[in-house]
Parts: structure tokens; sequence; C-alpha cells
């Protein structure tokens, strides 16, 4: 009697956590052999443009190049800093980047902070004004017309001014606001603090891990662009970004016959040397610094990622 | 009665005071919100203004009433136009393409990662996977290209070493491959981030599912079928409805940084289309037609979308 009571649940648990069942081995390999394609499939080409840039230019022509450089050498990065157009493109990168993102926190944080208080009478009204914009956009012409009039074509500000208030950034952080006790806000009212000061004392310093969130998508999204550039200042040499010069370099190239003069002319100098280590070391270069800042922002951002897909 | 008039009356005026004073009392909340709203309204409403154009003849450096009026005109040259139904179909393939491997690639790697049990090994590949994201596309366009350029490129040395072909292909130059190269470079660079909603919305299914399935002797296939999927159902329905919304609207950086004079008649898409013959030759008032096409479309679908979804699921983000 007692060896059919026991043998009915808990032996069928134990079984099921110690055998495997055939089908559940069959999932194990599956997912094993698919995790090492995808790591392979994507880390592969960065090791390899790696090995490449770090590579005796005329050597690589020679092809074969996988993870490893054959003729160790540092040239391509020393050459390519003697680039005036690169070092300019490197430093309007970097100040773009750095007063895009703090320009976009605080207008993110700002509006988020007005727009998660419950009591204020014009929330309802600014959400949905801001989030018409995620869904309509006036499109390409109607906006490059707008910077024209409103005179930023050729300047610095073109790169800031426009994309400073982000719809997806405010519901981001307002969501992770929203989740924050809002007794906190009303024990400072009760002190005596004013909405502004609230905001500044008590819910920005709160809010470190959405406003970090939202500072990785601004600066990614700063550092990553090119397009503004190719549209608004293309023919301005003091202004181009990094990216813009990378593409400029890597088009050259695939379409010869297009393209500004002035890039088919850098392309030609830099071919003479090396076609592929040179573009190598570029590339390299304009990646490294989102390399560099993600994995500390990484814990902030799956959060902040799934806050605001949630909301929005 | 008149009691009752009076009554409503006062409190009538006193709600009217009282709105009064809550705008005063929220001061601070106004000034630091308005600045914003019309920032968004100059840069974000205003070139939907801007959409007059289509039905002018745009000259620049005019005033708006002095503009002529054209109507459709401009619409009726771009549906005239055969050239455009080249990009209309560049445009909707790709769009397609990406919607549907965009869609099913992130699940199904979200599912595999999920049963992967080493911790770890879990985290390692997550991170790995969503590295290229943060990569911007002309690096992406520029590796994609080195990965399958005829010297050196991976993709041909693979192909070649195990004799599925006798000559290295020249992939950037086929018009016919480029679809299936901008959705693959697309898979490559957003599959592992767009996983990360799927990967949470998993980790929010109630661990005692799995425990009563696994009591019943459900094998990890139907644990992943009856479980974990209908788990991110939601998910998945929201994320697809959303888009959808942004079909036609996504993007043209991935076609014009990969694309070339030799693949164009596969490469253009409506907003380089725009570009081309809107912007480059200044033609400001057809390129915005284009543009407003673009935009009606993409509206229709995701209203189209959100409704059917409403009717089959109850779900839906509007």
């Amino acid at each position: 009697m007692g060896v059919v009571k026991s043998n009915v649940p808990v032996g069928r648990v134990k079984q099921s956590l110690q055998a495997k069942a055939p089908q559940d081995r069959i999932l194990e390999i599956i997912v094993y052999f698919s995790m090492t394609v995808v790591t392979v499939l994507t880390i592969y080409p960065f090791l390899n443009v790696l090995a490449i840039s770090l590579n005796d230019s005329v050597d690589t022509v020679r092809g074969g190049i996988t993870v490893w450089p054959r003729q160790f050498t540092l040239d391509n990065y020393s050459l390519i800093f003697t680039y005036g157009s690169l070092i300019t493109g490197f430093k309007i990168s970097l100040l773009r980047t750095v007063i895009g993102t703090i320009a976009g926190l605080i207008s993110g944080s700002m509006l988020a902070y007005t727009l998660a208080r419950s009591d204020f009478q014009a929330r309802r009204f600014i959400s949905i004004f801001l989030a018409v914009t995620m869904y309509v956009t006036g499109g390409l012409i109607p906006g490059f017309i707008l910077m024209k009039d409103l005179h930023l074509i050729d300047t610095f500000a073109v790169y800031i001014l426009p994309g400073l208030v982000s719809a997806f950034n405010v519901f981001v952080i307002r969501s992770f606001i929203d989740g924050l006790p809002y007794a906190l806000q009303e024990s400072a009212k009760l002190d005596g603090a004013n909405d502004f000061t609230i905001y500044w004392r008590v819910i920005l310093p709160l809010c470190k891990p959405a406003l970090a969130t939202v500072a990785l998508f601004l600066a990614v999204g700063q550092w990553n662009s090119w397009f503004d550039t190719y549209l608004f200042n293309g023919s301005n040499e003091s202004l181009t970004t990094l990216q813009y010069e990378l593409m400029k370099i890597l088009q050259s190239t695939t379409t010869s016959a297009s393209n500004s003069q002035d890039a088919a002319n850098m392309a030609e100098r830099m071919s003479q040397i090396s076609p592929e280590s040179v573009k190598m070391a570029i590339t390299i270069v304009v990646t490294v610094p989102i390399l560099i800042v993600y994995p500390f922002l990484q814990k902030y951002f799956v959060k902040g990622m799934t806050l605001g897909a949630v909301k929005s | 009665m008149k009691t009752i008039t009076a009554s409503a009356e006062n409190a009538y005026k006193k709600r009217k005071k009282s709105a009064w004073k809550e705008l005063k009392n929220q001061k601070y909340l106004y000034y630091m919100s308005i600045p914003f709203v019309l920032w968004v309204f100059v840069f974000q409403y205003l070139p939907l203004w801007g959409w007059t154009m289509a039905f002018q003849k745009y000259k620049p450096g005019v005033g708006f009433f002095e503009q002529k009026w054209v109507g459709f005109e401009h619409f009726r040259t771009l549906f005239g136009d055969e050239h455009f139904y080249q990009v209309l179909r560049n445009t909707l393939a790709m769009s397609f393409m990406g919607l549907i491997a965009g869609f099913i690639v992130p699940v199904v790697f979200a599912l595999l990662l999920n049963e992967v049990r080493v911790q770890a090994l879990k985290r390692f590949v997550q991170t790995v996977s969503y590295l290229p994201h943060f990569v911007s596309w002309v690096v992406a366009a520029g590796i994609v290209t080195k990965m399958l350029s005829t010297d050196g490129g991976v993709v041909n040395d693979i192909l070649l070493g195990l004799n599925l072909i006798d000559q290295p292909i020249q992939f950037m130059a086929q018009g016919h491959l480029f679809w299936g190269i901008v959705t693959s470079a697309d898979i490559w660079k957003e599959t592992g981030w767009n996983a990360i909603i799927y990967l949470a919305a998993i980790s929010g299914i109630g661990p005692e599912l799995y425990e009563a399935a696994r009591v019943d002797g459900a094998s990890r296939w139907r644990q992943i079928w009856h479980i974990t999927l209908p788990g991110i159902r939601p998910t998945m329905i929201v994320l697809l409805i959303m888009s959808i919304g942004h079909l036609l609207g996504t993007g043209f950086e991935k076609q014009f940084l990969l694309g070339n004079h030799l693949v164009i008649d596969y490469s253009e898409v409506l907003d380089l289309y725009a570009l081309n013959y809107g912007l480059a030759m200044g033609r400001y008032s057809f390129g915005t037609a284009i543009n407003i096409f673009n935009s009606v479309i993409s509206l229709v679908l995701l209203f189209a979308a959100n409704g059917i979804f409403k009717r089959f699921t109850n779900e839906s983000i509007m």
C-alpha cells in the first residue's frame, strides 16, 4: 500500500527531473547549436574587421585574414589620425554626442515629470500631442525646408535642435516615475517645495536608471547619425561628423561614379596606401566608443526598453 | 427650481474659479512643459503644415499666399510615373520581408535562449546578440559589404570551400539578391535587441505553470508550446501592430548605404525616391507628394492592423 502511494506523484516528478526524455535532448542540441551559430555570426565580423585593421596593409591584399592579423602593425591607425577631416569629424561627433545627450535628458525628464503628475491639467493633451509625433512625421522634404527657413543649414545647431524632444524617451522616463511612490512628492510638497524643486531634488536623483537608459539611446543616436550631416552640412568641412566621413570613404569604392569629388579624392589617396586595412581601422575607431559604454549601461537599458515598450 | 439653478450656477462659478486657481498652482508644471510643447510644435508639427507644398507649385522664398495652387497635379504625375511603381514594389517587398523576418526570428531566438539552462552562457549570448544594434548602419553596411565581397569575404570563402560554387559571387552587384541582403543585414543587426522584450515577457510568466506542467509530465517542447508561447502572445501582438504601423516608414538608411547604381532597380525605396527626385532636383512639391503618400499608407496599415487584431484577439494598442 505504502509503495503505491509514494510511487504516484513523487516518483514521477523525480523521474522527470533525472532522466531526460529523448525529445528534450533534441531540444538541447538545437538550443546549444543555434546559440553557437548566433554567437559566431555576431562576433566573427567584428573580429575579422579588427584583425584586418591591425594587419600590414600591403599584406592584407593577399586576403585570407580571419580573426588574427598575419603581419601585426599599428600603422593603419597612426595613418588615419593624420587625416584632418577625420580629426574634425571625431571632434564634431564627440561634441554633438555630449551636448545632444545632456539637452535631451533635460527636456525628456522635465516633460516626463509633468506628465507623470496625475493632477496636471494639461497632462492628457500633451501626452496625445507627443504620441502623435511617433506615428506622423512631415517627411524628408518639409523637414528640409523648415531647416532652411529657420536658417539651421550649415550650423552645428541642426544636430541638436530638431531632435531635442523625443516622445519615446519621454514615455520611458514617465513610466519609470509612475513606478515611484507618490508619497515622496506629497511629503516634499508638505515641506513647502514647489514643483520644480520636487523635480530637481526628489525625482531626478531617483530616476537614475531611467536616465541612464535614455542617455544611452540619445548618445548612441547622436554618435551614429550621419544622414543629417549628409542632408544639411555635407559641404561644410568644419561640421562633418565621423560617421559621415566613414560613409564617404566606404561608399566611394562601391559607387565610384557618384558622390562628391572630395570623397573620391580622399578615397584615392587612401587606396594608394591600402584598400582595406585603413578602411577597417576607421570602422574600428568609429565603433569602439560604443563598445566601451554599452556594457556599463546594459543592466539599465534592458529595463528601460521593457518599460518603454509596455507603456507605449 | 430657483435654488437648484442658483446652486448649479454657484458650483459652476466655483469650478471655474478653482480651475483658474489650479492653473496658478500648477504654474511650475506649465513652465516646465510649455517650452517643449512649443518645441514639438515647431519641429514636428510645422513640417506637417509643409504638406501644403504638395498641392502647390512651390517656389522657395515666396510667401505662402503667393504660391500657385495646383491641386492634385503632383499626385497625378506620381501615379502616372512608371518608375514610381517599381519604387513602391521595392518598398513593399523589403518592408514585408523585414516585417515577417523581424517578427519571427526574434521570437524564435528568445524562445531558444530561454531554454539555455546555464545562466552565465545565457547572459553571454544575450550580451553578444545585441552588440550589432549599437553600431551605426554605416558600420553595419561596411561590415556586410566586407563579408560578402569577392576578395576575402567570408561568405564566398565558405561557399568556395564547400565546393558549392566555382567562382566568387558578386553579391552586391546582383539586383535580385538585394532584398535578401537587406533583410539578412537587418536580422543580423536587430534580432538580439528585439528579443529583449520577449525575454522580459517570458520572465514574467509564473514558474508554477512550468512546475505544474512538469508534474503532468510535459516535455520541454510542450512547455514552450502550451505555456511560454501563450504567455508572450500579448507582447507579440502589440509589437506586430507597432511594426505594421512603421511598415513604410522603416527607413532608407540600409538601402542608401547597401545599394549602388548596379542594383538601383531593386534598392530604391519611397524615401530615397523623394530624396533623389524631389530634393536633389529641387522638385520640392513632387517630393512632398511622395512623403504624403508614404505617411497615408502607413496610417491606413496601422489602423487596419489594429482593427483586425482588436476583432480577433481583443487586444489593442489604441
